[in-house]
């Protein structure tokens, strides 16, 4: 054997050759190749449903691959699972939260580690995660004893990925991140990337699962694309960039560049004479501002994660369903849930009935639904916003995470609400999919619907016609479209109060 | 059709009907074939009440975990108490027995949703504590005496054609009803997106708070009518008319394939169910056991269907 090949096989913490797993009739793996060596940051994209989270998933022993072949250190392992994935150092921030909403967030920090026993092992797990959080996220302000059910999403995201990094007995060499900053505003993101470049300047290794391309570009060290279950093009980053992964991952090619577009003037002209739909005072207001949306506009709500944004969404959704009179709402509404398995998703429902929810009161002949009415409104969404499966009738958890998120959509932008809540609905999405809901959104508020969004993404913002940014639970500025920027959003994002 | 057929098979409420007519079998092979028809007949009748207070509890489980109607028992012994007061043994008065006893049954229901939202009681407690309130209203104003219903009543609860019980048919156009109501209304739909993820539903502009109000008047008002329907089959009306329906009632609902965590209901294993309990206990009657042998079976086979056929939906 010649000495580099050893070398090669020795710095491989782990190899995946031939997985192929399958769903019933849905081929998610057709055999697929990965290895992940050490001092690397390998990013893995690809659209929604193409296999990254069931890859994922094999790797850290959590899902068995019908057919695969695992090696450490170019040993063929026999059995492969949870156990052997632990030992070797494998852990995972999943796009599903995985964290217990119940307990505190030292106890969920426990549940990872089976060292921390005895007398005060509570103060222990909450010392642990504090100084991993303060170490990845210097400003984090989380309290160990805090119900992670209390905190925000972006704030459950933060523990989730902190507490993969601690260590007590197992040893930590391979982090797989999926989707780690759906809730993420870009500050603490960036934070996070700066942590993964010193973790793996380190020796440690991690793969990066994201939407995001810029992330993917500006942090990995080699790529790999999936498409359809299988890896279609793989090399190292510096020889990507955003159009040939675009192309790569085979979605959205008939889209221009993103968010260059800006809405015709004659429509932004108009929208000011429109009528106010929404009219709401943030709870934590206590200027006098408040947030407009006129029939027809597409409002942003800006600022760093769980500032209010949510908050104000809901506010608005219950004045609209005539649950609260605080502010005026003169719409229908519906609201598209980012939090999808708590706000959104029934899981013992097919996808069409999912769809449907918010549509009973059109299925109606006489006193019963209409089943029929029912399918043909999945049919139409699935074709409009192309949800990825066999049938509708099929359960909405036979989806990936990013076409449950499309049915999310479809149940909203279906029904006859004329005032659509967006919170942070992204999560997830593949780059295809949100090209094309961006599109449709256009579209329908062209058609005068009104969109409130809250959203992380800044490059998201430049949808819209309007955008209030929030800190603390209250706007602190509103930026006109041509006036939305990064640096104008986090520089109101973090302005002291005056 | 292969497909199709396997989705029969995987059904769970096809394992109570299997179970039922073994159980049956069971008994006939026991008496020598004798007595098997009037056996059927017999059991079908019966198991009908406990289709109708099976369908009361099964909208009360299926608006989610925790959710359950303790008081239906002490439901039926009021309402048939009312219905046969009011009736007073004049079959003109029947229909307006019925709609005394289905009132009875619907206010409870409203004050068992009243206890849980405005005083924020869990269902287990308001609907048990609710149950004792009811009872003395009971004694209070039955003074226990037993009313007898009109004849024209007792024979519509009672008659048989050609061996089948006229009003087991009813309620089998009845099932077919609640059925219809459970996946084809806004109601029934309502009902399963709240037991699935009650905040999800909120959300999707359902009015949760209208839904439930309306699932413990529903469930109450099924109650109230099976008492009195119940004093009809037995010839007079009793407070304790209702106590065996406690278990059984809870009972049916999980071995017919209901999700005891919400959001999925069953109407067809209601009847597969309310079958089977019926017939172990004829089976357990010609067999000649005691009283307290028939109480042990009945909760041990309870307890092991529930185990191997419920298993894996209690633990979703």
């Amino acid at each position: 054997m010649r000495p580099e090949r050893v070398m090669s096989q020795h710095s491989v913490v782990i190899e995946l050759t031939g997985t192929e797993k399958s769903f019933g009739a849905v081929r998610a793996l057709a055999g697929v190749d990965l290895a992940v060596a050490m001092h690397e940051c390998v990013g893995l994209i690809g659209h929604n449903g193409a296999g990254k989270s069931t890859l994922m998933h094999v790797l850290a022993g959590t899902l068995t691959p019908d057919k695969a072949t695992v090696a450490v250190k170019g040993e063929t392992l026999k059995r492969y699972g949870l156990v052997a994935a632990h030992r070797l150092g494998i852990r995972c921030v999943f796009q599903e939260l995985s964290l217990c909403p119940n307990l505190t967030v030292a106890e969920n920090a426990r549940i990872l580690h089976p060292a921390l026993r005895g007398f005060g092992w509570r103060r222990r797990a909450g010392e642990l995660i504090i100084s991993k959080l303060d170490e990845i996220f210097p400003d984090h302000r989380i309290a160990a004893d805090a119900i992670v059910g209390d905190l925000p999403i972006g704030k459950r995201q933060m523990i989730e990925i902190a507490r993969a990094f601690t260590v007590t007995t197992a040893p930590v060499n391979l982090v797989i991140l999926d989707e780690p900053t759906s809730s993420l505003d870009g500050h603490t993101a960036s934070q996070l990337f700066a942590f993964l470049r010193r973790s793996v300047k380190a020796g440690m290794s991690c793969i990066l699962i994201s939407h995001m391309l810029r992330e993917i570009l500006s942090t990995t060290d080699r790529v790999v694309v999936m498409r359809d279950g299988r890896v279609v093009t793989a090399g190292p980053t510096s020889s990507f960039d955003r159009n040939k992964l675009v192309v790569a991952m085979g979605g959205a090619e008939h889209h221009g560049t993103q968010a260059d577009t800006p809405a015709p003037l004659a429509a932004a002209a108009a929208a000011s004479e429109a009528p106010i739909t929404v009219r709401m005072k943030p709870k934590g207001q206590h200027d006098g501002r408040e947030l407009l949306a006129r029939a027809g506009e597409i409002v942003g709500l800006a600022g760093l994660a769980g500032h209010g944004q949510t908050d104000l969404l809901l506010a608005v959704f219950d004045a609209g369903s005539g649950r609260a009179k605080k502010g005026a709402v003169a719409d229908r509404i519906a609201l598209v849930a980012g939090d999808r398995q708590t706000d959104g998703v029934f899981p013992l429902w097919s996808i069409a009935e999912n769809i449907g929810v918010r549509s009973l009161a059109r299925f109606r002949k006489g006193v019963l639904l209409s089943v029929e009415a029912e399918d043909a409104l999945a049919a139409r969404w699935k074709e409009r916003i192309k949800i990825r499966t066999p049938d509708m009738r099929n359960p909405i958890l036979s989806l990936s995470g990013g076409n449950q998120q499309k049915a999310l959509f479809a149940r909203a932008l279906g029904s006859d609400a004329t005032t659509v809540l967006m919170d942070d609905p992204m999560r997830g999405v593949d780059i295809g999919t949100k090209l094309d809901v961006y599109d449709l959104i256009q579209e329908e508020a062209q058609g005068g619907r009104t969109f409130l969004w809250y959203t992380t993404e800044m490059d998201e913002l430049r949808h819209c016609d309007r955008v209030y940014v929030f800190r603390n639970g209250s706007i602190v500025a509103e930026l006109a479209r041509h006036e939305v920027s990064e640096e104008r959003v986090i520089a109101a994002s973090f302005a002291e109060a005056a | 059709m292969i497909a199709s057929m396997r989705r029969v098979i995987a059904q769970p409420w096809l394992y109570s009907f299997v179970g039922a007519a073994l159980v049956w079998i069971a008994a006939v092979t026991y008496t020598g074939g004798y007595g098997a028809g009037g056996m059927l007949s017999a059991g079908i009748a019966l198991a009908a009440f406990s289709v109708i207070v099976g369908t009361a509890q099964m909208f009360v489980i299926t608006l989610g975990p925790g959710n359950v109607d303790l008081s239906l028992p002490a439901n039926m012994g009021l309402a048939s108490a009312v219905a046969m007061k009011v009736m007073g043994g004049c079959d003109a008065l029947v229909l307006v027995g019925l709609v005394a006893a289905i009132a009875s049954g619907t206010t409870i229901g409203i004050a068992n949703y009243l206890l849980i939202r405005l005083l924020r009681i869990p269902p287990i407690i308001a609907t048990l504590s609710a149950s004792f309130v009811v009872q003395s209203i009971g004694i209070s104003y039955g003074r226990g005496l037993q009313v007898k219903p009109p004849p024209g009543f007792a024979t519509a609860t009672t008659v048989q054609i050609a061996g089948v019980s006229v009003m087991a048919v009813v309620v089998v156009v009845f099932s077919v009803g609640i059925g219809l109501l459970l996946h084809r209304t806004t109601f029934g739909r309502s009902v399963a997106a709240i037991g699935q993820n009650a905040r999800a539903a909120r959300l999707a502009n359902i009015p949760v708070e209208r839904i439930r109000a309306l699932t413990y008047a529903l469930g109450g008002a099924l109650g109230g009518l099976c008492g009195a329907l119940l004093a009809g089959y037995f010839q007079g009306s009793s407070l304790d008319i209702g106590n065996e329906y406690l278990l059984t009632s809870i009972a049916v609902v999980v071995i017919g394939g209901t999700s005891v965590a919400g959001g999925r209901a069953n109407v067809t294993g209601l009847w597969g169910a309310s079958l089977f309990l019926v017939m172990l206990l004829t089976m357990l009657n010609t067999y000649g056991v005691s009283a307290g042998v028939r109480l042990l079976v009945t909760g041990l086979v309870i307890i092991a269907v529930i185990v191997t056929a419920g298993g894996p939906r209690i633990a979703r």
